[in-house]
Formats: C-alpha cells, structure tokens, sequence
C-alpha cells in the first residue's frame, strides 16, 4: 500500500508488539544456544555443512513474495529440511547433531539475507524465524532417532517418518505466521490459520518433496545431489513468482482504475481507497476469509464505477445524498460494467447489490454481508471524508446506528465502530 | 481433423505401422515389469496433466519426462512399451485416431532415443553410484534425439492435415517448446538416478515441484486472462462517456501491437504498448462530457481542457507498476515530429517511441471512425493522410510499419454508427 493514500482515521497500522518480538527473540536465542553448542562439540562433516549452507543462504537470496504479503524462501527451505532429514552421504553415514542443523541453517539464512539489507529491501525476521523454528523442531526431532541408529536401512521405513515431520514443520510454520499476522491484521487466528495453511500448502508440499529428493540422492550422488535436485524446485519457483508477480499487477491496476471518478470529479479525492481499506478492516474485524476480503477489496474500489454513466457528476460524489432509485440504478450499471470482465461476476453482484438495505421489505434475499459493508463504509466515508476529526466520525457513526432497523447492518455498524472510535 | 487426405491417411498409418513392429519386435528378455508399470503411470499422470498450447489442438505434457527415465533403466524397447500408457491417459480432447497417433509417435521417439542411448555407450538398467557422471553425455543425446524426433513426426502431421485454403499458419512447435520439452525430459535422469535408493516412490516425489509449477503456471495464465478482461472492460467503461470512442481504446491498443511487431519489438514490449493503447484515453474522464460531444469548434477554454487529458491519464495509471514504458506514452501521445503537440511540445527522437506509435494508430481510428463533428473516412483515405502527414505529425518509420501491416493484414473500422443513438446514460437503462 503505497502511503500516498489517505488511510482512514482511526485505523492504525500496528507496528510490533509483544509476539513479534516474543518470536524474533526466540529465534535469537535458539541461535545462540545452536551456534554455541556447534562450537563446544565441533563440526561433523565440514563439507556437508558448506555445501548445504550454501543451498540454503542461496535460497534465501531468492525469496519469494506471496499474495497477501506473504514471503517465502522455498530453496532454502527445502535445502535445510533435507540437511535436518539426511541419512548417508555416498556409503557414509551422516550424523550431524540437531544443534548444528540449526546453526548451519541460521548463519546461511543470515549470509542470504544481507544482500536483501544491502540493497534497502526489509529484513523479514518473523517470515525468517518461523522458517527457523519450523526447520528447527525436524531437526529436534530426527536428528536423535537417526544419529542413534533407530531409523531403519530402506526407504519404506524411513520415509514416512519423514514425511510426517515434513507435514509436521508445515504446520507449525503457519501456526506462527498466522499468530504473528493475527495480531498485525487484527484478524481472527482461526481464519487467518485456515489461509495461512491453503497459501502455504502448495508450496510445502514441492518443498517436502524437494526435500525428501535431496536428502535420498546424496547417497546416490553424493553433495552433487544438492544442487541437481533444487532445479525442479527452481522451476517451481520461478513459476511462483511469475503468478505472484499478476496478481500484484491485478490488484495495483485495479486500484489505479478505480480513481477514473476521481479524475473525472464524480466522487471525492481518495474516496475509492478510503472505503476500500476501510471496507477489508471491517470485513476482518467480522472474520472473513481471504479470497472472500480480495473480492470485498476488488467491490469496493469499483463501487462507485457506475457513476461514471452519470452526464453530470452528483455534488461530492455523495452517493448517500442521492434518491435511492438513483443509487440503484448506478450500482446495476456498475455490476454491469464489472460483469463484462467475465471473470469477477461475484465482485459484480457485490458492487450490484451495495444499494440495497439490509433488511429488504418484501421479504427479499437480503444483500450478501460484502455488499452491508461496502454500503456502511461508503455511507461513512461520505459523512466523513478525508477529515481527522474524531467528533465526525462518532457524528457519522451515530448517524449509521439510527438506520441500523433496516438499511445498515448493525453488525457491520458495530465493527466499523470499534475501527474509527479509539476506546 | 475430420476429413483427411490420402496423403494424410498414408502417413498416419505408416507411423502407426512403425510403431507396431518396434513393439512387436521386442525383445522382452531384460525388462523387469514392475519397473515398466510404475514408469507407464507416471506417464499416464503426465499426459493426463496435458494442458492445450493453441486453438489447432496442439496440447503439450511432459511425457518425455517418463520416457527418459523408461531409456534409462529398462533400454529402448522398454521405453517403448511405457510410452504405450499415451493411450490411456485421461483426457478429452483427442479423437481415437489422435490418440493412436500421438501414442505411436511417443513410441517411435522413446525407442529411437533409446537407440541413442546405447550408441552413445549408455547401458540400461537401475544406476548406480558409479554410474555418474558418465551417464550424463549418452543421456542428453537420447534426449535431443528423443525430442527432435517427436516434433519432426508431429510437424508432419500438422503439415499433412492442414486447411488447404487456410494458409501456412503456425502451429505454435516452436524452439521455446522444444527446449522446454528437454528440460521435463532432464528430470527423467533425476528419476533413473533416485531409482536404486526409492525405487516406484521416485516417480511420485519428483512429479509433485513438477506439478506445483504448473499449477503455478495455470494459475498465472488465469490470472493473466482476468487482468486483461478486467482492464479493458474498465475502459469500455470510461468509454461510455463518449458514444463516438466507443471501442476505440481496444482498436487503437490492435494499431499500435500491428506497428510494434512490424517493427520488431520484444515480446514484452508489445504487451506494454497493447495496455498502453487501452488506456492511453482513461484522461479523458477529467474533460467535461458536453466538451468532448460538442458538434461545433472549441473554445480557447474547452481546447485547453481537452490537451490536459494527456496528463490526467498518467495521473491515474502512474501507480501500475510494470507500464513504466507505457506512462510516457500515454502522456506524450499527442506530441507531434515537427514539435507542435502537447502536452510539452517534444520534437522528433525527443519523444517517447511509444509516444510516436500511440500517435499513428490513434490518429488513424480517429479518422476512419465516426465523430461528433464528422463521419468516418474509408481507409484508403486515411493511409493517404497518414503518409501525407508522415515527418510533421507522425513518425515516417511507424507510419510505414503500420501502412505495411494494413496492406497484408487488412484493418477492421469500426460500424457506421445510426444517425442519432443517445448517450448511454443512466436514463436508458
């Protein structure tokens, strides 16, 4: 989000809190305790530490940005989850301890990120620690069993344990992501696991399974194995990142789009971002889904794209002013604009039915929750506008409560309250 | 492919033929069967996930990721008899006759890169730790043979069933597939090299990264379709103001991807100018709509208005990212060579390249559409005031990149409109 935007009153972007620093402490700590032990005990296998480190610290250079604002650093992790899993170099047995694991894929991610720093891009720590402590408890976990012996000679005995650690360090990523974005988005830890886990899970998966490739090979192989088996990994990569890259685009070019009735003076300055932020708070704040919050986003940057049928631009663009009739009929133009994109019909029936009042006199199917909150949002960013004082916006709050029988949400009026009224 | 010539019929059948003697000849003795199984699954996997490259039917999967592996370990008559797993892959699509083909196609290329194999020095079988590096050379020539010769046999196939009345076409079997097909197939060594250590899992670990990237890849070209639908739909819509521009934006972004390729620019630039010449108008919107249908000449005043919707274009689109390129050409097209436009008045290389194409192609739809002022001149005429323009106006170059790509290609103007349809406005929904 660029900060050219006006982020509506009252919605404070929280910087870090207590469970930011809680994880990024004990990611700290772990890698002192790890680095230390390394020292007192000695390395075992220089080589095999060098060349996984290697994978990994590259795989960090190579991280991804997500969807969502999300990262991820697949190589890297698939590099340092094959080190915590692997068995026999060539004929050799390998048996680094758990605490060199660790060691080693720290300091790597550490030598993989500072490029990142050079060149003024953010350090990521809590993306960067969760990836540690997943990694970290495999490695806790394997590494005794196998050092002692207790995991079986064939491939049948030892994958699935494997495999289950691998799920296992999965899940365990997006518990900490989603309890670090939970309290950064203000969002509900339930939702916010569940996308958490469906973003992530492609990406573990050809992760594991690189993982599990690299470890098997080196005995096949030998440390040639780490490299020939991360290109599929790359390739998956790449095609990631291309996906990733889209949907930014997507998202940006929408928003960029959906100022034309700003430049064309049927609605005030910022009004499209302001409702649209102010929208996906509230949307959050009720507990919606991701793929349910882009489409909220996407309605409500193109509420207002019906006006553009008007000859003559309603005063302020204040839709909230204007007869209902009139309201209803710039929504349907709205939808019907939006629907000829194809591929955005349920945004379409968002944007159609923001008009509608919450509760429908004839009985009617009342308008779906996104459609409440667009037509709560707007109604209060046209009360409001750009303005900071917080005597209008509990004005303007007020104002939605005594239309909560039939036209707002109540619930929706109560969330929006709780965003732009400090308690 | 419904009715084919005898020619084609010949050709089909002899591959087919071919196909069947080298499976028919064997010899069977050195295949281990469990081995040929899981490797003819992992091929039925991979032609099942076959995702269609054009509208002629052209569909790519990376079967010569199993095949490889099957020259590997079991030699070519192995390979061949994986290959056959073609014809149970789950997909619509093929006809029977397609599939037989496509199945002894697969065969004749996995036997004669098995073939390959051995003359280079490779030996079959499950490899061992000593098998590497020297694997490595015999391999990448079975696999170079492998692919060249399935995209020989399936060029020939298109060549021979092709439109007799519809042109050479290309059929999309190009160098960027060919090598993409070769590097699937490099995975086949990854899996014959993992097959002592796992054995039948090995298929399976190395098919999901494979698979996760071309979900991946679906889901960009997916996206990429919905942008694209997105973008111009939301400029039909600031069309609408307008009743005369109304598909202009999409004529004028066609114009300037005809001048673009004539010219010979990089893929990617053509798609920058394409989204540039869609939104090249989104100014528009700040100039007050009874300026823009006025049927008589402006005013000082409403002249100005409309020179400032260079400028309130970029105002919207300067927060896209990758148009980089594209904002200066939305900006300056309206510059002209002699240095007479606006909104800077740029003269000749000072403006923008895009700016220049902008400048042909919109000039051009404006004239052989309709206006508020004037109906639409035939396209002839406007070739003629194109190159009479061409060195004050316009760029000469891009004035004949684009009269040549008219010449060959032809040009589609827009309808005449009926004399006298109102605005679409909120009133006539």
């Amino acid at each position: 989000m660029t900060g050219r935007w006006n982020e509506p009153r009252g919605l404070l972007r929280p910087g870090p809190d207590s469970g930011y620093w809680l994880l990024v402490a004990f990611a700290g700590l772990l890698l002192i305790w790890s680095v230390a032990q390394t020292a007192v005990s000695g390395v075992h296998d220089v080589h095999a530490a060098l060349a996984f480190g290697a994978l990994i610290a590259f795989g960090e250079l190579l991280r991804l940005n997500l969807p969502g604002d999300r990262q991820a650093a697949p190589v890297a992790t698939a590099g340092a989850l094959a080190y915590a899993l692997l068995l026999r170099i060539g004929d050799d047995p390998v048996r680094p301890g758990p605490a060199q694991v660790i060691a080693v894929t720290a300091l790597a991610m550490i030598v993989g990120a500072l490029p990142h720093l050079a060149v003024g891009r953010p350090a990521r720590l809590p993306a960067m620690s969760a990836r540690l402590l997943a990694v970290a408890c495999v490695a806790a976990a394997f590494r005794p069993l196998a050092n002692a012996g207790l995991i079986g000679g064939r491939w049948w005995s030892e994958l699935p344990v494997m495999l289950g650690l691998i799920i296992v360090a999965w899940f365990l990523e997006s518990v900490v992501t989603a309890l670090i974005r939970t309290d950064a988005l203000r969002a509900r830890f339930a939702v916010v696991l569940g996308d958490e886990l469906r973003v992530q899970f492609p990406i573990a998966a050809s992760t594991g399974a690189s993982a599990l490739l690299i470890a098997f090979a080196a005995e096949v192989m030998g440390l040639a194995a780490v490299a020939v088996f991360a290109a599929p990994l790359l390739v998956t990569q790449v095609a990631l990142r291309r996906y990733a890259g889209i949907r930014a685009t997507y998202l940006q070019t929408v928003r960029a789009l959906a100022r034309v009735t700003e430049i064309g003076g049927y609605v005030e300055t910022g009004h499209s971002a302001r409702v649209s932020r102010l929208s996906v708070a509230i949307g959050r704040e009720l507990g919606m889904a991701e793929a349910a919050l882009l489409e909220l986003e996407y309605a409500a940057l193109m509420h207002d794209i019906g006006q553009l049928s008007l000859r003559d631009p309603v005063p302020g663009g204040a839709t909230v002013l204007v007869a209902r009739e009139e309201q209803r009929r710039i929504a349907e133009y709205g939808a019907e604009v939006i629907q000829q994109a194809r591929v955005l019909d349920s945004v379409a029936d968002i944007v159609r039915r923001q008009s509608d009042p919450c509760r429908p006199a004839n009985r009617a199917q009342p308008p779906p929750l996104s459609s409440r909150i667009i037509r709560a949002a707007n109604a209060y960013d046209d009360l409001v506008g750009s303005s900071p004082d917080p005597a209008r916006a509990a004005e303007a709050v007020a104002r939605l409560r005594l239309d909560t029988a039939s036209e707002y949400d109540p619930r929706v009026v109560d969330a929006l309250s709780r965003l732009v009224i400090p308690a | 492919m419904d009715r084919l010539s005898r020619i084609a019929w010949l050709y089909i059948g002899a591959v087919i033929a071919a196909a069947v003697i080298v499976i028919a000849a064997g010899p069977f003795t050195m295949l281990h069967w469990k081995q040929v199984l899981a490797l003819g699954l992992l091929l039925v996997a991979c032609e099942s996930a076959a995702t269609l490259v054009n509208a002629r039917g052209l569909a790519w999967s990376a079967n010569t990721m199993a095949s490889l592996a099957a020259v590997v370990l079991c030699g070519p008559v192995g390979a061949a008899v994986v290959s056959c797993g073609t014809l149970l892959g789950i997909r619509r699509g093929p006809s029977p006759l397609q599939r037989l083909f496509n199945t002894s196609m697969y065969v004749l290329s996995a036997y004669l890169a098995g073939r390959t194999f051995l003359a280079f020095g490779g030996h079959p079988g499950t490899p061992g730790p000593s098998a590497f590096p020297g694997l490595i050379g015999p391999f990448a020539a079975a696999a170079v043979v492998g692919v060249s010769v399935n995209f020989m046999l399936l060029n020939a196939v298109f060549w021979v069933t092709r439109d007799p009345g519809g042109g050479a076409g290309r059929v999309g079997l190009d160098f960027k597939l060919w090598v993409t097909d070769l590097g699937y197939g490099a995975f086949g060594v990854l899996i014959a090299a993992l097959w002592s250590v796992l054995g039948p899992f090995t298929p399976v670990l190395v098919l999901v990264p494979v698979f996760v990237a071309r979900w991946a890849v679906a889901q960009f070209a997916a996206q990429q379709r919905a942008y694209e639908a997105t973008v111009s739909a939301l400029c039909q819509a600031v069309e609408t103001k307008d009743y005369y521009t109304r598909g202009h934006s999409e004529r004028v972004s066609r114009g300037a991807v005809m001048i673009a390729t004539e010219i010979g620019m990089r893929p990617e630039r053509v798609g920058t100018i394409r989204y540039a010449g869609m939104l090249h108008d989104v100014g528009k919107l700040g100039v007050p709509t009874s300026v823009l249908q006025k049927r008589s000449s402006l005013t000082d005043d409403e002249y100005a208005a409309v020179q400032l919707h260079p400028m309130r274009g970029l105002d919207i689109v300067r927060e896209i990212g990758f148009l980089d390129e594209a904002l200066a050409g939305i900006m300056h097209h309206h510059e002209r060579i002699d240095g007479r436009g606006y909104p800077m008045g740029l003269a000749g290389d000072e403006i923008p390249e895009f700016a220049r194409v902008l400048a042909v192609a919109d000039a051009f739809d404006a004239m052989t559409s309709d206006r508020s002022y004037r109906g639409a001149r035939p396209v002839p005429e406007a070739v003629a005031e194109l190159r009479k323009w061409a060195g004050k106006q316009f760029d000469p170059a891009f004035v004949d990149a684009f009269v040549a790509a008219i010449e060959r290609d032809g040009w589609t103007a827009p309808e005449a409109a009926p004399a006298e349809e109102p605005l679409r406005t909120i009133e006539s929904l």
